[in-house]
């Protein structure tokens, strides 16, 4: 069937989630196979459930790929520098309780530049949502290992495979004092949408790592092939385990087949909130 | 259906009542990346991709022949799809009747 007879099919134009986002700038500058759109899909998704009206959410972004999800929402957003997105929308939260701030950024920004504000966010408790896109490396500047490598796997600045130890996110998260820890895949789209839903509503820091596909550069150095081929090992390996107790053993290692990646929503807990 | 095959197979109660969704498939071509996700994910295997490409040179899902009332609307080639250049809606009654499907 070609297009010109697709009279059964019309082409559509819009897409009904476009008015929570900037859709004049669709398609995005995003790579083919990354999920960093589907994060962002899934945020639109969440903040229509969430029953609040648009001019009561905020999304801060830091830099990066992920960095540029703030550009794509249709709420009050804001880009801020490398690293300090966490600061910034801990100034917002804050300044004005009522708003419900969501922090969308990198493994990159969020733990390794921004890795002290995350733990001190977290120790504190502030009121905010923590979306983590966690491809596994710095992707957008050429793909060198970051904090999230995994040991054995290759990036531009590790040709022979990362030998340090990367850091495993939910864990740290938890330690460091966070009301609600969950991990999911881009995969796990309803599953996301509903930990994000429970961030929104949770009086506390929430901490999502989301694990996300990066084909260009993670992927190119890995023989990961495409985005598909990243998505069908999460399919492959994930298993989901909500509530775990055992998070310091919830390592992903991308390397040994034989090793599951744990997702769920580990952690629920009420802590005093920094502002009450 | 024999005594002995009955103890075997449990069906639902409500099968008969049970009613499958129809759902129409709409795609925004000029968005696509050809990621993939869609075709692969799609539970009836409704997707294939166009033998055209968009303005940026991907070729994008369309409904494959014959598959034309095989969606069930389950929404996930929506909610997977980065570029939002895919979603189903449940069929209407006009869109039944365009397609020929019994409207009960």
């Amino acid at each position: 069937m070609s297009a010109t007879e697709q009279i059964i099919h019309p082409a559509a134009t819009v897409h009904p989630i476009d008015n929570l986002l900037r859709a004049d700038r669709f398609p995005h500058i995003l790579c083919p196979g990354c999920g960093i759109g589907t994060v962002i899909h899934g945020y639109a998704h969440a903040i229509a459930a969430s029953g609040l009206s648009e001019d009561r959410h905020v999304c801060v972004s830091g830099i990066g790929c992920s960095g540029r999800a703030a550009g794509y929402v249709n709420v009050d957003s804001y880009h801020s520098t490398h690293g300090r997105a966490l600061p910034f929308a801990l100034g917002i939260a804050v300044h004005k309780p009522e708003l419900n701030v969501t922090v969308i950024s990198g493994d990159g920004d969020l733990t390794a530049i921004g890795g002290n504000h995350l733990i001190h966010a977290a120790r504190r408790n502030v009121n905010l949502n923590v979306i983590c896109i966690n491809n596994f490396n710095y992707g957008m500047t050429g793909g060198q290992v970051g904090p999230t490598t995994p040991v054995g796997a290759k990036g531009s600045t590790a040709p022979r495979g990362a030998v340090e130890q990367p850091f495993n996110l939910p864990y740290l998260a938890k330690a460091t004092g966070a009301a609600f820890v969950a991990r999911w895949t881009v995969l796990h789209v309803r599953e996301f949408q509903d930990a994000v839903l429970r961030a929104m509503n949770k009086n506390g820091f929430s901490f999502i790592e989301v694990l996300a596909p990066c084909p260009t550069s993670f992927g190119r150095a890995n023989n990961i092939g495409d985005g598909l081929h990243e998505v069908e090992i999460y399919r492959e390996r994930c298993v989901i385990e909500n509530g775990a107790q055992n998070l310091e053993e919830l390592d992903i290692d991308l390397i040994d087949a034989s090793k599951p990646i744990t997702v769920g929503n580990f952690v629920d807990i009420d802590r005093k909130p920094f502002i009450e | 259906m024999s005594e002995a095959e009955s103890n075997v197979r449990r069906e639902p109660m409500d099968l008969a009542k049970a009613q499958v969704p129809v759902g129409r498939v709409h795609i925004i071509s000029e968005r696509c990346k050809q990621c993939n996700f869609c075709i692969n994910y799609c539970p009836t295997k409704v997707l294939e991709y166009s033998p055209e490409t968009n303005a940026k040179g991907y070729h994008f899902p369309l409904v494959a022949a014959g598959k034309e009332t095989s969606c069930v609307h389950c929404r996930f080639c929506d909610l997977i799809c980065p570029e939002l250049a895919i979603f189903t809606t449940e069929m209407t009654d006009e869109d039944k009747a365009e397609f020929g499907i019994d409207g009960s």
